[in-house]
């Protein structure tokens, strides 16, 4: 394991459920980041946050640590859920609310 | 960079050959898209592996010259509950 890679690892697992993002939940940086935080404080949901712009490190290696390309992206309980079109879609659905609910508990 | 919307089209049916692919392009520049994608490979595959399999008919294209494409991916059953 590269040491990106272990960093962002010892992140998932720190953390229940966090957000990598470009910017902070109060000031996102990117429409797509924004939408994520607005979903998850819509659910109420207790998370962390990761601004990958403060480190270009994380920014590409959670790239590579989820094969995903784009940011922000979504770990519930160390696994990566998605990004915000996905969110979305479970938000929509339900399924993000139960997934929050049961991380919580 | 931008690509067009004929470009990420052919670049998905290439990998998915039974893809039905809608595209919208949201703002009007070239550069922020909307795809809808529906094809038979999705069955049964998480979501998250549906998105990689469409980001990888992108060829890495998706977060560099792609900058912004909201993705939904639907296998055909699941079309007409939508």
């Amino acid at each position: 394991m590269t040491e990106a890679k272990e960093r962002i690892d010892g992140i998932v697992h720190k953390n229940d459920i966090v957000l990598f993002m470009k910017g902070t939940a109060l000031f996102p940086q990117c429409g797509f980041s924004s939408r994520a935080v607005a979903i998850l404080e819509r659910l109420g949901a207790d998370y962390e946050t990761v601004d990958v712009l403060q480190d270009p490190e994380i920014r590409q290696g959670i790239k590579e640590y989820s094969d995903w390309p784009t940011i922000p992206q979504l770990y519930v309980k160390g696994e990566f859920v998605g990004g915000s079109d996905i969110m979305m879609e479970m938000f929509e659905n339900g399924e993000l609310q139960q997934l929050v609910g049961a991380a919580a508990e | 960079m931008a690509m067009s919307a004929s470009e990420i089209e052919r670049l998905i049916r290439a990998a998915i050959p039974d893809a039905e692919v809608a595209i919208t392009d949201l703002a009007g520049d070239g550069d922020h898209y909307a795809a809808k994608v529906v094809s038979s490979a999705f069955r049964g595959m998480p979501r998250v592996k549906q998105h990689q399999k469409v980001y990888a008919a992108l060829g890495g294209r998706m977060g560099g010259e792609l900058h912004a494409l909201q993705l939904q991916t639907v296998a055909p059953e699941e079309k007409a509950s939508d």
